[in-house]
């Protein structure tokens, strides 16, 4: 198990060196660029070469790319060029604002998705079933910032339920820990500001959790009714177990194995809704660096944002892989 | 002495909305007696599978209609509510199934499959269970039992995993044992193995066996009584030397005909039934295995053959035998 591990972890390297390759490439190739977007209005070709040679633009890529490897293995990813401050310093005040929606959201399309989808299964062809499917398929269907805003207008401006936008009110004076909002109000027993954070949270992580939400549920639906027709459960059945065993032991074990693949991808994803989720409700994580970083074509952070992204992405698969070896006994790793 | 399992005018048909229904067992009735081994011999698609089904009210729970009387102890169990049912099934009546490997559920071990029957209905506990799972084991003749208990089903090999099965259905020692083509997914060597395990095992506990199958060779060596299916229908029925002694139904007469003989002149070429089940007419205007028969009669294809029970059960118009 552990050599798995170590193997697994040694094929990042890899996977994040021909990434970055693609990006850096992929970047410079976009017309524009940071000089440009810096300058804005004021920018002539003059000014664009000035400016390019400072921020070392003008080199060949391959030399641009070998002193960003260099600096990349320290730990330096460089300033970002809209603020000017250390990228990394950057991610690190953002990243707990995107894992909390994230985990948020995630948390809400498992917990509903696996029992919505069971039942569904259970009650094929019933009301129920026809009311998830056609549930799902609005779910994937509909834009994620466009149902951002649809429950922004209701849910916060015109019922007045959850705020409309932020992660903390401005008057409530909250002790930063971890910088997980809701978590730090529990750890300094701030149990107000956890609330209130709390609040905040519901409407931007029900807009992420859609789309992993519609897929989990369809499939464990599907697996559902594929397992609940295989011929150890009709052994099962012909054993006289009760129901709930029947379900439990025999039917949902088994169904839960392509739901585990699932989710691990659908995590992977999150952060492309995040980008759309936090835009909407003026979130301050990971996907607004993002999302400005592309806007201004900020080449460092953008490159630190994305390869950041990569390595979570390969992460959460190598932890759905140990799953398996904990769920199926059939996969052993070695 | 009255009978175990009285199988009467059995029917099952597939619906399909938008399609006619489609009969898979057309009015079988069979009975079996306590301690007996009673034979469902017939080709895929005869209805014996389907009819093992129906008695263990296995069948997928939409798009069938199953009518007619099926009675254990008296107790009618088509009447059962679910409840009373799941109380009887792996105590009263068990059922062994065709493939081993995909019978058993491949990501809890051996040991929790059949334990769960233990506690389940003969209330022991987790301890007691496991011991006496080890006893079971032990007695369907698998080695170092007490070590396989925390194995799962893809460690074992094809015929651990049937007698894994054999175990779990007679965990209970019920007074019934369906058993659907329980050797068919094994080697040949292994068959023979199983099928003696079963025969001592039923020999043993005084279980009454169904044994559903295609192969007449499986009959010869084990059951006591042969009920032989065709087209949905019981065609003929007979203890089990008589039927080999002296087959009256030609199709009975053909599935002998095509089984190799020892004795016979090498090179010898097999009798084949010629056509297959998709010639069959409707049992209710003729008699379905007219177009396969070589004794058909122009009756054949436009009356339906009544059912003779004249020492032995027969449904033909033209028997083998008869002048």
């Amino acid at each position: 198990m552990l050599r798995f591990i170590v193997r697994r972890l040694i094929q990042v390297v890899p996977t994040l060196l021909l990434l970055s390759v693609l990006l850096f490439a992929w970047l410079r190739s976009l017309p524009g660029g940071p000089a440009a977007a810096l300058l804005g209005d004021k920018a002539t070709p003059e000014k664009i070469a000035e400016l390019n040679t400072v921020l070392g633009l003008d080199q060949p890529i391959p030399v641009q790319y070998v002193k960003f490897l260099g600096r990349a293995i320290t730990g330096d990813f460089g300033n970002s060029l809209i603020t000017g401050e250390p990228v990394t310093t950057e991610i690190a005040r953002a990243l707990p604002a995107t894992i909390e929606l994230s985990v948020a959201a995630l948390l809400i399309a498992v917990v509903l998705g696996i029992p919505l989808g069971y039942l569904a299964a259970r009650y094929r062809g019933r009301p129920l079933d026809t009311t998830t499917i056609i549930g799902t398929l609005v779910g994937v269907a509909v834009p994620v910032f466009f149902l951002g805003y649809l429950l922004k207008q209701w849910f916060a401006v015109d019922l007045g339920w959850f705020p409309p936008s932020g992660r903390q009110a401005v008057d409530i004076e909250a002790t930063h820990v971890t910088g997980f909002a809701v978590l730090d109000g529990l750890l300094t027993r701030e149990f107000d500001a956890s609330w209130d954070a709390l609040t905040h949270l519901v409407l931007p992580a029900i807009a992420l959790a859609t789309i992993p939400l519609a897929v989990i549920v369809r499939i464990t639906r599907a697996s559902v009714l594929d397992v609940m027709g295989s011929d150890f459960v009709r052994t099962a059945n012909s054993k006289g177990l009760a129901p709930g065993t029947v379900r439990q032991r025999h039917v949902l074990r088994n169904a839960l194995l392509p739901v585990s693949t699932t989710i691990g991808l659908q995590t992977g994803l999150l952060l492309a809704g995040a980008v759309l989720t936090e835009k909407v409700f003026v979130w301050g994580g990971l996907g607004t660096l993002l999302a400005q970083a592309i806007e201004r074509r900020d080449y460092p952070r953008l490159q630190a944002v994305v390869l950041l992204g990569a390595l979570v992405y390969v992460l959460v698969n190598l932890l759905v892989d140990l799953s398996y070896a904990i769920i199926d006994p059939r996969v052993r790793v070695r | 002495m009255s009978a175990l399992l009285e199988v009467e005018d059995l029917k099952v048909a597939f619906t399909r909305r938008g399609e006619p229904d489609s009969v898979a067992v057309d009015g079988v009735s069979f009975d079996v007696q306590p301690g007996e081994i009673v034979g469902l011999v017939g080709e895929s698609g005869c209805g014996k599978s389907v009819t093992s089904l129906a008695i263990m009210r296995l069948l997928p729970e939409r798009g069938n209609r199953v009518t007619g009387s099926i009675r254990m102890d008296g107790d009618e169990l088509t009447a059962l509510s679910d409840g009373q049912l799941r109380e009887r099934r792996g105590r009263d009546l068990s059922m062994i199934f065709q493939d081993p490997l995909s019978s058993l559920n491949p990501v809890i071990t051996v040991g929790l499959q059949i334990t769960e029957v233990l506690t389940r209905h003969r209330g022991m506990d987790k301890k007691a269970a496991r011991a006496e799972a080890v006893e079971l084991l032990d007695r369907v003749g698998i080695p170092d039992p007490r070590r396989r208990l925390d194995a799962y089903p893809h460690q074992l090999s094809g015929g651990m995993r049937q007698r894994a099965l054999i175990a779990i259905a007679l965990a209970c020692s019920p007074r019934l044992l369906i058993a659907d083509e329980p050797t068919t997914a094994l080697d040949v060597t292994i068959q023979a193995q199983i099928l003696d395990l079963l025969k001592q095992l039923v020999a043993e506990t005084g279980t009454a066996l169904v044994m559903i199958t295609h192969d007449l060779g499986v009959v010869a060596g084990l059951c006591d009584r042969v009920n032989v299916l065709y087209g949905g229908r019981i065609v003929e029925r007979a203890e089990r030397h008589e039927l080999f002694r002296a087959p009256r139904h030609p199709y009975t007469h053909g599935l002998l005909g095509s089984i190799p003989r020892l004795d016979g002149p090498p090179g010898e070429d097999l009798a084949a039934i010629k056509g297959s089940v998709n010639d069959n007419l409707p049992w209710t205007s003729a008699c379905a295995f007219a177009p396969r028969c070589p004794n058909a009669l122009e009756v054949c294809t436009s009356v339906t053959p009544a059912p003779v029970e004249d020492g032995r059960f027969l449904r033909c118009h033209n028997p083998v035998g008869a002048s």
